[in-house]
């Protein structure tokens, strides 16, 4: 697996994607081989999806630990991958199905039943997605915006929550 | 609740009576009387006289039998003494801002203990180790492990053993070495005390305290990964410290040591730590499982939770081993259990009682921190006690940045400068080490010096730490949290990205702690609940923590409105003000009290039978029957809510876990069945949910495969055929278009304020959802069978418990 992996992946893509996600060399090699034992049609992506390895890297680099020295590297172009303003727009999204950059009740009460779906009726359901867009809602269209959202979650420790420490 | 305080009173009293009359142990110099006796003792007339039938003496109106009520009454004179040395804190706001309550304390102990040394009266044997250990410390181990946020406590469980285990040993190594070292000059006049009895004091000294600590803590708000590390920092390193004071006493007393010795200690402490830690989690289960069954004796609930701790305490008092351990291990167990199993008011009752006596313990701590003081037989000695402070800084910083530094590279976020500053400075020392000073054998021939030192030292600590560690963590600005974060929005978004996290990590094949938070919750579903909870029910913490905000609103606007209902902010009226979507203004129509007191019942209520909606595969949802069950609700509907009435299948055990692993299809874990729909009004929401339903299914067990891709077919979210995609295999790419087609009837539904059908020719998803109570399953389900609904087990409703 390893030595196919390498002759997959070309030293080329291997910066490219450095540089756009940040991870190191090593955590690309290893992630590569990870993605190779996932894809199990071999076709260079994952399912039908047509993820590619840079799809997946991407997404993956939303995950990386935020580093305080990161500000120093990439002073040139948008923010890192993995800041938090990225962090919480990969949550937002999460929500956001139809894109149009805002939470609706529905969309919210979708993640919700997912989530909560144990125990707890529709109506239940309803009036906690109503609660929480009524926490959330400043400008008062009944719906999350990415700001909005990024207000709820001020105060919390996203950096540390959406994190993973990615092995070497 | 009543029982336990007095229960506990009791035992002190006899407690004091004992040290009163053994004081083998309490070395406390105040040995003889138990507290002021400025009144002598007097005898009443009637007591026995030898010449009786005196024909002088006639019936005594009035009499007084001092030493009869003496203990208890000087205790509680104490106990109140400094409650209302606390509420006179208050009196004055400012003060409680800049000067933490234990400075105070401490300060108030002082003057009393000056007052009675100078009446020449000894002060209460408090302070002997016994009543110490026994009595006033449980109480405060007990209240920091029931109310420390064991999420946070988890994450970091790695860097709060390595601090106290690490960092105790650090410390006192370093301390105790130092200071033979400065023993060995002569102009200090110390040199009679050798490397054992340095290494002991230094034990003694560098244990930092919870009490102390937390105090001061509390008021900062630092963030929580530094409060949860110096937290539980406090509570573990009594493991560490229980080991080395009793193997550097035993040492103390020995002329040589023995590498036999140091191998034994190191024995020891996994002795003292892991047994600790058992003894405690056995006691726990024991308890959570003893709650099981108390469902008919709601009264006395409270009462097993303390007894439990305490035995557990005691139990490992016993045996020798860290006692502080057992009791915060058996607390972490028994809490998440028992608050499920008990009634809603023994929980109260458990919480504030834990508070209280805590907070009581922890003032009569400092308090005859205080007095004791002033009334022990000091020797001081400038050289050694000021070294000893020194030696104790240093050490405890160089400690800190060197532990710190190796195991940063470990943790997830790291920290930085400020927060090993924040730490640093935060270990404060308090009446523990006193304890255990006092309890320091009596052949040392030092012991004064070394009570004196440990007294300063704390002092020190608490007095002058303690009141700059705000101002100082202000000024460098340490992460600061904010504590409250109770809303709905952060715990559903944590949530979110719990889960998200838990999918990546299943991805990348790497495991951190979530992988064994995933596993242990697990196995708690599994096994644990089944055993240890009487209504082995999942209720979801959204729903719980939804429900209490929604019972502390009732019960604020109940506070509030003094008659004038309309007058009064209520949910409901914040809610219309909101203009949210009609749906839940419906719902809410009513703004005055009595019908929110009947709307919270009847959502309570709702959810009972709500979940009766869930038939069989093959029954069709009925909606008539439904609306049956709502009138005719009592007995029957419990009834009919007993489990396996309506279950068709086992539900599969991860209920809340979703990361597939590698390899497993989606099908094998979720097994297709058929859902029934309920729709009213209210179930609107519902409704849509069926077209969702494959989706999510998937999503949510292909946690992988969702955010993956997400970012690559931004582009097709317009255009699929609806047909097109009901076919499609279980992949779970019709995402995009799904909320289209949603939305469409989500609308529809949303003009007619019904869920009657409205069938709109474009919507082939109507035919789906069984928008109308009697709709036959529609051909578009069974047209995906493989794909449909993967049923997650999420999305079912077993049966709501009727617990309150």
């Amino acid at each position: 697996m390893g030595s196919r992996a390498s002759t997959l992946l070309r030293e080329e893509e291997i910066e490219e994607i450095k540089k756009e996600t940040g991870f190191s060399h090593s955590q690309i090699t290893r992630l590569y081989s990870r993605f190779t034992s996932l894809d199990k049609g071999e076709n260079g992506a994952l399912r039908e999806d047509q993820v590619n390895f840079r799809g997946f890297m991407r997404t993956l680099a939303h995950f990386r630990p935020v580093e305080d020295n990161e500000k120093n590297k990439n002073v040139s172009n948008t923010e890192p991958l993995n800041s938090r303003t990225n962090k919480l727009h990969f949550a937002f999204q999460l929500y956001d199905l139809d894109r149009d950059d805002k939470i609706s009740r529905d969309e919210l009460l979708q993640v919700l039943r997912m989530m909560v779906g144990v125990n707890i009726s529709d109506e239940q359901l309803g009036s906690i997605a109503d609660r929480t867009i009524q926490e959330a809602d400043a400008n008062g269209d009944g719906c999350i915006s990415f700001t909005e959202f990024m207000k709820v979650l001020e105060k919390v420790d996203v950096e540390q929550k959406m994190s993973i420490r990615f092995l070497h | 609740m009543d029982l336990s305080s007095r229960r506990g009173l009791d035992f002190f009293i006899f407690c004091v009576f004992l040290s009163l009359f053994y004081g083998s142990r309490a070395e406390v110099p105040s040995k003889p009387t138990a507290g002021v006796t400025i009144l002598p003792p007097i005898k009443p007339d009637s007591g026995p006289q030898p010449y009786p039938d005196d024909e002088k003496s006639n019936l005594p109106v009035f009499t007084m039998n001092y030493p009869r009520i003496q203990i208890p009454f000087e205790i509680t004179l104490w106990m109140l003494l400094a409650s209302f040395a606390k509420i006179g804190f208050h009196v004055y706001h400012k003060i409680t801002v800049w000067v933490p309550e234990s400075c105070l304390l401490v300060s108030i102990g002082l003057i009393v203990g000056a007052i009675m040394h100078s009446v020449h009266e000894k002060p209460p044997a408090v302070l002997s180790s016994n009543v110490f250990f026994l009595y006033m410390l449980p109480p405060i181990v007990l209240d920091s492990g029931y109310f420390m946020p064991t999420r946070p406590f988890f994450e970091n469980v790695g860097t709060v053993l390595w601090f106290a285990v690490v960092g105790t040993l650090w410390n006192s190594i370093g301390i105790g070495m130092s200071l033979f070292a400065i023993c060995q000059i002569e102009a200090f006049g110390v040199q009679d005390i050798n490397l054992q009895e340095n290494l002991l004091f230094a034990t003694i000294v560098s244990a930092v305290d919870p009490v102390a600590v937390l105090s001061v803590f509390e008021d900062v708000n630092v963030n929580e990964q530094l409060y949860i590390v110096v937290f539980g920092e406090c509570l573990f390193n009594d493991a560490v410290t229980v080991v080395l004071y009793s193997m550097f006493s035993f040492v103390a007393e020995m002329p040589v040591v023995e590498p036999v010795d140091v191998f034994l200690g190191v024995a020891r402490f996994f002795v003292v730590g892991l047994g600790g830690m058992g003894f405690g989690v056995l006691f726990g289960f024991v308890a959570a499982f003893t709650t099981r069954f108390t469902s008919k004796v709601r009264e006395i609930e409270p009462l097993f939770i303390f007894m439990y701790s305490y035995l557990a305490y005691l139990v490992a008092e016993l045996f020798a081993i860290s006692s502080i351990m057992a009791i915060v291990c058996c607390t972490l167990t028994m809490k998440y259990y028992v608050e499920e199993n008990v009634s809603q008011r023994s929980c109260t009752t458990i919480r504030h009682v834990v508070k209280m006596l805590g907070a009581i313990s922890e003032t009569l701590i400092f308090f005859f921190l205080g007095v004791v003081t002033i009334t022990t037989d000091h020797e001081w000695n400038w050289g050694y006690i000021l070294f000893t402070l020194l030696f104790a800084f240093i050490w405890r910083g160089l400690g800190v940045l060197v532990l710190t530094q190796i195991i940063n590279p470990f943790r997830t976020i790291p920290f930085n400068i400020k927060d090993q500053f924040g730490m640093a400075y935060g270990g404060l020392r308090g009446a523990i080490s006193f304890a255990l000073a006092f309890t320091l054998p009596d052949n040392i021939t030092r012991k004064h010096l070394f009570v004196t030192a440990t007294i300063v030292i704390i002092l020190f600590t608490v007095f002058l730490q303690g009141i700059s560690i705000r101002p100082l963590i202000e000024f460098i600005n340490v992460r600061r949290t904010n504590r409250d974060n109770d809303t709905i929005n952060v715990e559903i978004h944590s949530r979110l990205m719990e889960h998200t996290m838990a999918g990546i990590e299943d991805i990348c094949g790497q495991w951190s702690h979530y992988y064994w938070k995933d596993k242990f919750m697990k196995f708690n579903n599994r096994i644990l609940r089944k055993i240890l909870l009487r209504d082995n029910r999942a209720e979801s913490s959204i729903v719980a923590l939804y429900k209490k905000l929604e019972l502390q609103n009732a019960l604020e606007i109940l506070d509030t409105v003094s008659g004038d209902i309309s007058a009064a902010p209520s949910l409901i009226s914040l809610q219309e003000e909101k203009k949210n979507s009609t749906k839940p203004k419906k719902k809410f129509s009513a703004s005055d009290l009595k019908n929110m007191h009947d709307i919270l019942s009847k959502n309570m209520y709702k959810i009972r039978e709500r979940t009766v909606a869930f038939t069989s595969k093959h029954a069709l949802p009925n909606d008539n029957q439904r609306r049956e069950i709502l009138i005719r609700r009592h007995s029957s509907v419990r009834r009919s809510l007993r489990p396996g009435s309506f279950q068709t299948r086992m539900v599969p055990k991860s209920q809340k876990y979703f990361s597939l692993p590698p390899g497993e299809s989606l099908n094998s874990r979720f097994p297709p069945t058929r859902r029934s729909f309920a729709d009213d009004q209210e179930t609107m929401s519902e409704v849509a949910y069926p077209a969702r339903r494959s989706r999510f299914g998937k999503r949510s067990s292909s946690g992988a495969m969702m955010p993956l891709h997400r970012l690559d077919t931004l582009k097709e979210v317009s255009s699929v055929d609806v047909l097109n995609e009901s076919e499609r295999g279980s992949t779970g790419q019709d995402s995009q278009p799904r909320p289209q087609r949603f939305r469409r009837h989500l609308s529809a539904h949303d003009d007619n304020g019904s869920a009657d059908n409205v069938r709109t020719a474009q919507d082939e998803v109507e035919e789906e959802e069984e928008d109308r109570p009697q709709a036959s399953p529609s051909p578009a389900w069974a047209a995906e069978p493989r794909n449909d609904t993967p049923r997650n087990p999420l999305l079912r409703r077993p049966q709501w418990n009727d617990k309150k």
